[in-house]
């Protein structure tokens, strides 16, 4: 059994529950073990760097000096921390006043790092540690009525492309093709969800989510499925606002990548947090009812 | 009616502006820029900046330090790297947006009055420093608080949706060792 160490980060621990419920019941499902990083502090994302650069750097940092002692690769689910923790190992080790910084910070806080911590995303484990072949051994109920919009956002590809393309990635249309489902075209896969702007300048942050809905409606999705807690909450939480403004869209479930691969796994709907969606995947879930599965719920 | 010069006189502008912001990590390239406006088209926000991602490099390089800073493109930008990505000269452009921002707080130069984005990035940062993670339901609500009140009421339903499928929280995140992370501050405060 592959070990690992996790850094949920905050959103995971509050209104994304469902993607920590759903990630854990499927890498337990793959024989991988996620072993939460001991008092992790919150990794700053796009924020931090607005107002102080090293310090975001240094509190990032202690993640990774915690994490580089326990030895094992740290996963983060959610796409900012994922980036902040992978950006702040890199500029440590591309800009020395960074990395003297950093250290002193570090060493008033009794802590050391090296540089050999390994940051990864979920998606990139399923790539390189598990396989496809292994995930599609694993499937147990075809997602055959899916037809999913497969939504990357940004942070997870961009600026680093560690395992897909910047701009038109495909590990999960794969995935998705393998659990039995279909993975529309969907050229807006990478076009940014507007982070925060949602609650900063409401305006924008609706009409840049309405584009990304409205698309996968065009192409016949009927569900979008994303990496990110930020993302699924701007197109999840502000969608009724968004058909009230725009009334030429339908309502579209909008679930997790693991919750995805759960269904597939046949694992109970209740430990993937189905529950906790906003927009309840009723005709999805309904076309997966097996009564046997059902006994088992 | 009053004459009102559109231009700066070249005294009037800030030259050192240019320099300080290739000295920032990720600046490096930043007077290598050849205006090819690859940013402003790639950028998702640019059609609600009032100067594109290429225009404002543009006036950066010519030392246009105000108007860069009290520029709203620099807050909507959402750090989603399209940008970066696709420059071909390497500029870290999204690294220049952080600047600019960093400067604006530093200056407290905003294109309005509470203006919300600096407020909750300030918020953000205040919550670290105190608790070392953020308990998201907290920070808007005192977001609201410091910004628009009203504009709370208007979340009673988002509020109530997350309610329902437990999915808010009402506790605050902490880490134990919050002394850990004072240090980490008052090393790089003083």
């Amino acid at each position: 059994m592959k070990t690992y160490s996790y850094y949920p980060g905050c959103s995971v621990k509050g209104t994304a529950k469902q993607y920590e419920e759903s990630l854990l019941a499927v890498f337990e499902a793959l024989d991988l073990k996620l072993l939460e990083l001991p008092d992790w502090n919150c990794c700053g994302a796009t924020m931090y760097m607005s107002v102080d650069e090293n310090m975001s750097f240094a509190v990032s940092a202690r993640n990774l000096a915690i994490a580089e002692e326990i030895g094992f690769d740290l996963v983060a689910p959610c796409s900012a921390c994922y980036l902040v923790l992978l950006k702040t190992m890199k500029y440590i080790k591309e800009y020395p006043k960074i990395r003297e910084k950093v250290d002193k910070a570090l060493t008033a806080a009794d802590l050391v790092y090296r540089g050999t911590a390994r940051v990864r995303h979920p998606l990139e484990v399923l790539l390189h540690d598990v396989g496809f072949e292994k995930i599609q051994n694993r499937v147990r109920i075809p997602l055959r009525s899916f037809k999913i919009a497969p939504y990357y956002g940004c942070q997870i590809v961009r600026p680093y492309k560690e395992f897909d393309d910047p701009s038109f990635p495909n590990t999960m249309d794969q995935i998705f093709e393998y659990l039995g489902a279909e993975a529309v075209d969907y050229p807006v896969k990478t076009r940014c969800c507007g982070g925060s702007l949602t609650g900063t300048i409401e305006e924008v942050g609706l009409r840049i989510n309405y584009i990304l809905l409205s698309e996968a409606q065009r192409r016949g999705a009927n569900c979008i499925v994303t990496v990110c807690p930020l993302c699924q909450f701007n197109l999840e939480a502000y969608q009724r606002k968004i058909l009230k403004k725009y009334n030429d869209i339908k309502e579209i479930p909008i679930l997790y990548f693991t919750q995805i691969l759960g269904l597939a796994f046949g694992i109970p709907a209740k430990k993937l947090g189905i529950k906790r969606s906003i927009i309840f995947p009723k005709d999805l879930m309904k076309s997966i009812e097996i009564p046997e599965i059902q006994a088992n719920v | 009616m009053e004459v009102r010069r559109k231009v700066k006189y070249e005294n009037e502008l800030d030259h050192s502006f240019p320099q300080w912001i290739s000295d920032v990590p990720g600046g490096e390239h930043i007077r290598e820029c050849i205006q090819c406006g690859t940013c402003s088209s790639i950028c998702p926000m640019s059609i609600y900046m009032d100067n594109t991602p290429r225009r404002l490099i543009a006036m950066a390089d010519a030392g246009f330090k105000e108007e860069v800073l009290s520029s709203f493109t620099i807050w909507l930008c959402s750090s989603c790297y399209a940008c970066l990505v696709t420059c071909p000269k390497n500029i870290k452009i999204t690294d220049v947006m952080y600047a600019f921002k960093r400067r604006a707080i530093e200056e407290g130069i905003y294109p309005s009055k509470k203006f919300s984005i600096p407020i909750l990035a300030r918020l953000f940062t205040n919550t670290i420093r105190k608790n070392g993670r953020i308990t998201e339901s907290w920070l808007v609500v005192k977001l609201a608080m410091k910004t628009r009140l009203s504009s709370l009421i208007a979340m009673i339903p988002l509020g109530a949706n997350l309610l329902r499928t437990g999915r808010m929280r009402f506790d605050t995140e902490k880490i134990k060792n919050r002394k850990q992370i004072r240090k980490i501050f008052k090393a790089l405060e003083a």
